[in-house]
């Protein structure tokens, strides 16, 4: 860590430096290290990475520096070309490693080993470095060499199955997430390794697997197997909930039709005043309409998911559908928020941009892009701290845009040789 | 892995007030590397988590919810009564002991009771203090009291599972719930390093929803910029053919495919036995797939259907193709990577038995990650809090259990 690259000791990881040697599968963990105020190099093939080539484009233009999906993942990074199957560029890797203090890398396992520059090779150079591997299983077992791709490890990581309607075919999230996941994790877990490094000055390994990050999205689904060795199936609209004999499974409607889309929302009461609340104050709602019908005088804290009947469960369903139908997402948020109802409206993405909640928040951040003559916003922190904010510090790198100042100015690397190494596929 | 080195978080003290799934599966990672956590609940008001199945015995009962315990391993259980100003006063005695307050009420009830930020710097200045709700402290929906699954639709999620654009077909999950964590893990860790520079705390607010539509930044900056709604789209994928999932042999088994390339194309063929059809030129080309892909999704179907999921994906990964079981939560069980990497690990709880919990998703050459404690029963370590913690006698602690403070049922 030397001075000159030293950023705001304002930042939470001002001072440190991260190398991103990542591609599509790891880019996320850079970016939460860059947003934190670390230094972060993103390490790309000569002539760019092929995230560069991921939709969405900028005003559609298909271009590599106009990749919006490569903008959102590189925020607060400085970019560099390297190529580290050459000779001359495990070398100048080498060098890098030693000055930094984080490596991400996401290739194929034993990639880096096979070039001489796995960890058991860069901790000797730099003891305290923490190299983090963020692939689809882990870094070694018997399907660590698996190939994978966004949907099979959404399938193998348990989720997908729970997704879907129950006649159909199990269905992913169609915008992927399964490396983001797996970038959040990497990031976590350099975190912890940082920690533990700042208190003894000892680096390590640090090894994701996506497959075991995408499993906790499955909420409960191990438990009910584990315990009750029920297989929690997907079942679309509507939730099942396994009971006892002789009452059997309830079908429960948790997505419902409103006038203009879709809400989330289940009767729910019982021991709960929360529910119980809930659930009066829709009646209540639907009542000033005239639409409450029988259930005018329901005392909620009798409701129980466990004794019900199908067939009353169904007619109060039936009842509240009715009024679903007659308003719009907007109108029943409103509605939630004012009188404590638990409805959720299932979004689109213009209704994230455009929430209240958020901009109240100033959740949106505008980037500048002065090679696009635009500045563009971004979704901002995850977090908020009341001091040394989490923020995008400057848009994603363009192809090399940091040769010079890193090869040149920090390595001392003079125009001739950085000419040589371009002239030889190395940057 | 040398097991006498010490762990990561050792000496670094939690009070956990949090509830459900986003503050306990936080201080889950800080108590799995070491830190000694303490979970504040009440038998007066037990939380949600505890009322989800499934239930030993299928008998629903506060203790008897598998599920409740599974955030909350390592942890001490202190059954509290906040509603009493003596609970109240324990409350701050651990702020002062703890270094993390984390907190997932509503805004405004830590003040109401007398535990907020404000409270809590006057008492411990360096502490680290953080709350995390669904749409944060402050704005004009941030008292709605939603859950994760509510978030999930709110935040975009459900919108973008379906097989037709328009009509969702989510998975039933709170997949905020899984996503806001291991931002606040990573911003408790950026605290506590901040103090031991400059040896002061800070406080933290997470919007869960904040936090978890980073995850569609992609498609934010699409309706930015280009004013494109992202609809869902099934299984499919602009840019690959074939790209789905298909029926297997037996009940409900599927397997996903995915062929982005020539390279990968030509393997998935050599892998279903160089059938003729995948021979004719219109499937030939990727922009052929994709103008067919109805027939060849129909075509790859009536292949894999012969052979059982693990079958084809076995076959697929020897040539090259990428392809995964579509795994149910048994299947997850008998996953020989996740065997290898001990995902499921068995402890012993109180009242729901030998059960499995999960590893985390990491492995860390040093400092490994241990589970040895399953998540309590409401005030299940009561004596171990409030003697080796809170310096109490024995007769304090009855006198607490008869004033209804420190609750016991």
């Amino acid at each position: 860590m030397t001075s000159d690259r030293q950023k705001s000791t304002e930042a939470l990881l001002g001072g440190y430096r991260v190398l991103d040697i990542t591609n599509e599968r790891g880019l996320l963990c850079g970016k939460i290290l860059g947003d934190l105020g670390a230094d972060v190099i993103k390490i790309e093939p000569p002539g760019g990475d092929q995230a560069r080539n991921i939709a969405p484009f900028y005003k559609d233009i298909i271009h590599p520096e106009k990749s919006l999906y490569w903008f959102a993942l590189n925020t607060s990074k400085r970019g560099i070309t390297l190529n580290i199957e050459t000779s001359d560029g495990r070398e100048i890797f080498k060098r890098l490693v030693k000055t930094a203090d984080f490596l991400i890398e996401s290739f194929e396992p034993g990639y880096m080993d096979g070039l001489g520059l796995g960890y058991s090779v860069l901790e000797k150079i730099n003891p305290r470095i923490i190299m983090t591997s963020i692939t689809p299983f882990g870094s070694t077992g018997p399907y660590a060499r698996y190939k994978a791709s966004d949907i099979t490890l959404g399938a193998m990581g348990g989720l997908t199955y729970l997704s879907g309607e129950t006649d159909k075919a199990p269905c992913r999230i169609s915008l992927p997430q399964s490396y983001l996941v797996g970038g959040l994790h990497g990031a976590m877990g350099s975190m912890i390794a940082h920690y533990y490094r700042e208190s003894c000055g000892e680096g390590q390994h640090v090894d994701v697997s996506m497959q075991q990050a995408i499993i906790y999205f499955t909420m409960n689904a191990t438990e009910m197997w584990n315990l009750m060795k029920v297989n929690t199936q997907r079942s679309g609209l509507l939730s099942m909930v396994e009971r006892p004999e002789p009452l059997g499974q309830l079908r429960t409607r948790w997505y419902w039709r409103c006038k203009d889309g879709y809400i989330m929302f289940f009767l729910a009461g019982g021991a709960s005043k929360g529910y119980v609340d809930s659930s009066t104050a829709l009646v209540e709602l639907m009542d000033d309409e005239g639409m409450a019908g029988e259930l005018k005088d329901y005392d909620w804290t009798n409701f129980d998911t466990y004794q019900i009947s199908q067939e009353e469960l169904d007619r109060k369903e039936r009842i509240i559908a009715e009024f679903f139908l007659t308003k719009t997402k907007q109108q029943l948020y409103e509605a939630a928020i004012k009188k404590g109802i638990l409805i959720g409206p299932l979004s689109a993405v213009n209704d994230v941009v455009e929430s209240p909640q958020l901009h109240a928040r100033k959740y949106f951040v505008n980037v500048e892009h002065p090679e696009l003559g635009d500045a563009i916003t971004y979704p901002g922190a995850p977090v908020k701290f009341s001091e040394a904010p989490w923020k995008i510090s400057h848009r994603a790198p363009l192809i090399g845009e940091h040769n010079v100042e890193i090869y040149g100015k920090e390595l001392g690397l003079a125009r001739e040789q950085l000419a040589i190494l371009k002239a030889a596929k190395v940057i | 892995m040398n097991i006498d080195r010490k762990q990561v978080f050792e000496g670094i003290k939690v009070i956990d007030f949090s509830w459900v799934a986003v503050g306990p599966q936080t201080t889950k990672v800080l108590a799995e590397h070491g830190a000694t956590v303490v979970r504040i609940e009440s038998h007066r008001r037990p939380e949600n988590l505890r009322t989800v199945p499934p239930f030993k015995d299928s008998k629903p009962s506060l203790d008897h919810g598998a599920y409740a315990s599974s955030y909350n391993t390592n942890k001490y259980g202190l059954a509290l009564n906040l509603a009493k100003p003596s609970g109240q006063k324990i409350a701050t005695r651990l702020i002062e002991w703890a270094d993390i307050v984390l907190e997932s009420f509503s805004p405004g009830v830590m003040k109401r009771l007398g535990l907020d930020y404000e409270v809590a710097r006057r008492i411990k200045p360096d502490i680290i203090y953080c709350s995390t709700t669904f749409q944060g402290q402050y704005g004009p929906h941030a008292l709605f009291g939603g859950l994760g699954f509510h978030g999930a639709a709110l935040a975009g999620f459900s919108m973008l599972t379906g097989y037709t654009a328009g009509e969702p077909a989510p998975a039933h999950t709170a997949y905020l719930d899984y996503i806001a964590p291991w931002y606040l893990v990573i911003a408790l860790i950026a605290a506590l390093e901040r103090r031991r520079k400059t040896g002061h705390g800070m406080y933290i607010d997470q919007a869960q929803y904040e936090a978890s539509v980073t995850f569609l930044s992609p498609a934010l900056l699409d309706y930015v910029v280009n004013g494109r709604i992202m609809s869902c789209m099934g299984n499919r994928d602009p840019y690959a053919a074939p790209h789905g999932i298909y029926p297997c042999r037996g009940s409900d088994r599927w397997v996903a495919i995915s062929v982005f390339t020539d390279e990968e194309w030509q393997a998935f063929d050599e892998a279903i036995g160089n059938p003729e059809w995948a021979r004719y030129p219109r499937f030939g080309t990727m922009l052929g797939r994709k103008e067919n892909e109805d027939e060849l999704d129909q075509l790859v179907a009536s292949w894999t259907i012969n052979y059982t999921a693990e079958q084809v994906m076995s076959l697929m990964q020897s040539k090259g193709v990428a392809a995964g079981v579509v795994n149910s939560a048994e299947d997850l069980f008998n996953d020989p990577q996740l065997k290898y990497r001990e995902h499921f690990v068995y402890l012993q709880q109180k009242v729901v038995g030998y059960r499995a919990y999960q590893n985390e998703a990491i492995k860390f050459s040093k400092t490994h990650q241990r589970l040895w404690k399953a998540g309590p029963n409401i005030g299940e370590d009561n004596e171990y809090v409030c003697k080796e913690i809170l310096n109490l006698t024995d007769d304090d602690i009855s006198d607490l259990v008869a004033e209804d403070v420190i609750t016991a049922e």
